[in-house]
């Protein structure tokens, strides 16, 4: 384990984000916008672990991060996947585009 | 009693309130208030007049004020400036406008806005009075431009006639041209002095020019732009027209109009303001030439009217003409002195014409005869007034033309032999237009049996205000009584100037040209319409051209109105194009459409697709973190 270098897992997290972040920009299903934003938080989840590994192990401030934004995600989750059950409901289609009632 | 001499403007202002508000329902007590208040202000107008009389002939100067308005570097104040001439004014506009008051009792007694006509009276006294006692360049013009707005009310008393409406409208757009060059020549002053005030403007004229900081022609053209507003209203030729016309008002306006107040505030002005006048000999003669040229212009005309007032109202141009061309020459007592006779003896013929108007119900003097057997009174009175007028000593009006012709004749002003001239055969003319005028309406037999058979003598508060007035208009020019001269020693400019004569004879031998002048006037006017050895239609038919172009006002109201018609018209209608075409199809609309374009653009980016404002976000962070690292 500590024969990786720090710089691979700061390269995977951001593969993982700009997967994110391409399934947040360019995905038109909510699920699929849903799902890019988890892999985005994730990512950062990454980069939190990594740097806490080789910064200072004894610090706890890295992992209680992640488990906040474990927490966080989780409760993102269940609201984010309830507005899309309604907009399904509604619109009979999980496609954001579709839904842009605000606008003027 | 001069710290009271505020009063004297506010008075008749507060009368014009109460009137206006409280008292509109009640003819007697709104007449009641309008007489007594200018009763007071005479009073009081008498009684600075008597303090004045106590200091010293070189300091009778009296000036207090306050601020009004303080924008550094002017300040604009209110104040009064008290001085023989301002006192002068004081005590004729006060006492004309309380006979004129009195006599209005009568005159307009079943006139259904009898009370708003006397709240008129008193606002047009007040805003002369306002005008009179100013200490300074600002309160002037408002006094000015009051009196302007009360002559508008009062010629068009009478609205519902389409003349009278017309009248006043007409009276107010052309002093407008004229008080355009004051209000510039008073912003000038304001501009080159950084102050309104009549003393310290004089002071700094004086320095100016005596240590050549100050162009004296700088001075002359700053006089000019004032002396706009005084030919607008003291209606001098070429902005004479409206004088004529404002004779559709009541009968006692005109008196008011063309004796004390409204036209002799701009020959008061010119006094007033005589320090810029007198700076340089340019302005000089234009003012003495456009007086001249008034005098014997306005004569011209009246020789062939018809109406009793409009005859009037040119021998007031004519008079006018008179004091500014006296001013013009350097007679500035003498101008002043013609003014103070004038208004006695022009109040006195123009009530009395409106107590011939009174009795008859008509105007053109063609219509009436013989009025003597009826009218003994009026009559009487009005001889007086035409033989004043006409310049016979030893009435008021001799005293006072003759002083003018002296000071032309001994003037030094460009080609003073010719303006002499015409202000002698001016004389002549008024001596043969107003006996042409008496001898008509008053002598003879009745040319209209109907209205003369109802023709009856006015009440007595109609002809109280006359008799007295008669009386005035001979004694008053006795002020300036050969040896005596109380006049000239009270109000002049400068240095004390006297006309040499010290009796009586010597003045008759001394000014024998202008007796002659009138005395001839007067023949003549009697052989064509006393005796009528001469018959006057045949000289009108023989000289038609002539009788025509006079008859018709040398044709200035149809050049006026052709002028409107084609040359102001035009220019209007090319600045309506202007200003619809491009200040609103292409500034204001055009702001409007720059704007809505502007919005449509901006909305584009409000696509409404949020991965597109994720996009954004996503992007400027990216762009921010590349502008950071490198």
């Amino acid at each position: 384990m500590n024969n990786i270098p720090l710089v691979h897992f700061l390269y995977l997290a951001a593969i993982l984000f700009g997967v994110g972040m391409f399934g947040v920009l360019a995905r038109k299903n909510a699920i699929s916008v849903l799902m890019g934003i988890e892999l985005m938080l994730n990512a950062v989840n990454i980069n939190f672990l990594a740097f806490a590994r080789y910064w200072n192990w004894n610090s706890l401030t890295g992992p209680v991060f992640v488990v906040f934004v474990i927490t966080i995600a989780a409760a993102e989750a269940a609201v984010a996947l309830a507005i899309i059950i309604s907009i399904y409901r509604h619109l009979h289609t999980a496609n954001v585009d579709d839904a842009h009632f605000l606008r003027g | 009693m001069i710290q009271y001499s505020w009063l004297i403007p506010a008075m008749p202002a507060l009368a014009y309130v109460l009137i206006t508000i409280f008292t509109k329902r009640s003819q007697v007590l709104s007449a009641s208030i309008s007489v007594l208040t200018m009763t007071a202000c005479f009073g009081l107008s008498v009684g600075v007049l008597l303090d004045l009389l106590k200091l010293d002939p070189a300091n009778r100067l009296v000036t207090f004020g306050a601020t009004w308005l303080q924008i550094s570097p002017w300040q604009a104040n209110v104040g009064v400036l008290i001085d023989p001439l301002s006192v002068n004014m004081l005590l004729i506009v006060t006492f004309i406008s309380l006979l004129v008051q009195i006599y209005s009792l009568g005159y307009m007694h079943d006139d259904e806005r009898f009370s708003t006509y006397y709240s008129y009276l008193s606002l047009f006294t007040s805003s002369m009075l306002l005008l009179v006692v100013s200490n300074n360049y600002l309160q002037i013009f408002v006094g000015w431009e009051l009196v302007g707005l009360c002559s508008y009310l009062l010629i068009g008393f009478w609205y519902f006639k389409p003349e009278a409406a017309n009248a006043a409208k007409k009276a107010f757009v052309v002093n407008r041209i004229g008080d355009m060059g004051f209000l510039m020549g008073v912003v000038t002053i304001g501009m080159v002095f950084q102050t309104f005030d009549f003393a310290q403007v004089k002071v700094l004229v004086a320095q100016g020019l005596s240590n050549h900081t100050l162009a004296s022609g700088y001075v002359a053209g700053i006089a000019i732009l004032l002396f706009c507003g005084a030919v607008g209203k003291s209606a001098q030729f070429p902005l004479h027209v409206w004088l004529p016309d404002a004779m559709e008002g009541p009968t006692p306006v005109s008196a008011l109009i063309h004796a004390a107040t409204m036209v002799a505030a701009g020959v008061y002005m010119v006094a007033r303001t005589y320090n810029l006048f007198s700076a340089d000999p340019m302005s000089m003669t234009i003012v003495a030439w456009v007086g001249g040229f008034t005098a014997i212009f306005a004569a011209s005309i009246a020789l062939a009217q018809d109406d009793i007032k409009r005859i009037l109202a040119y021998s007031t141009l004519s008079q006018l003409g008179y004091m500014i061309m006296s001013l013009g020459v350097g007679g500035y007592t003498s101008g002043m002195f013609h003014l103070t006779t004038h208004a006695f003896f022009k109040a006195l013929l123009f009530l009395g014409s409106g107590s011939v108007i009174h009795s008859l119900h008509e105007q053109n003097i063609w219509k009436m005869g013989g009025l003597w057997k009826k009218m003994k009174i009026t009559t009487w009175t009005f001889a007086i007034g035409t033989l004043a007028i006409a310049g016979i000593p030893p009435l008021a009006g001799f005293f006072s033309k003759d002083a003018i012709l002296d000071a032309v004749r001994d003037s030094t002003i460009w080609h003073h032999e010719t303006l002499y001239y015409a202000a002698v055969f001016t004389a002549f003319l008024t001596a043969f237009y107003m006996f042409r005028l008496f001898f008509v309406v008053f002598t003879g037999e009745a040319r209209d049996k109907h209205s003369f058979d109802h023709a009856h003598e006015s009440p007595i508060s109609m002809t109280g205000p006359l008799m007295l007035l008669a009386f005035l208009s001979v004694v008053v020019g006795w002020l300036n009584w050969p040896g005596v001269d109380a006049y000239s020693k009270f109000v002049y400019y400068g240095d004390l100037h006297l006309d040499g004569a010290t009796s009586f004879i010597q003045l008759l031998t001394q000014s024998w040209l202008s007796i002659v002048v009138a005395t001839a006037g007067i023949t003549l006017s009697a052989f064509f319409y006393y005796w009528k050895i001469f018959s006057s239609e045949k000289v009108a038919t023989t000289f038609k051209p002539i009788y025509l172009l006079l008859k018709n006002k040398y044709y200035f109201d149809e050049f006026y109105g052709w002028i409107v018609d084609n040359i102001l018209f035009a220019l209007s209608t090319v600045l309506k194009w202007f200003d619809d075409e491009v200040v609103d199809d292409g500034m204001v609309d055009g702001t409007g459409w720059v704007a809505r374009k502007m919005g449509g653009l901006l909305s584009l980016t409000q696509t409404g697709y949020v991965q597109n404002y994720a996009l954004v976000v996503f992007g400027a962070v990216a762009v921010i973190f590349l502008l950071v690292s490198f």
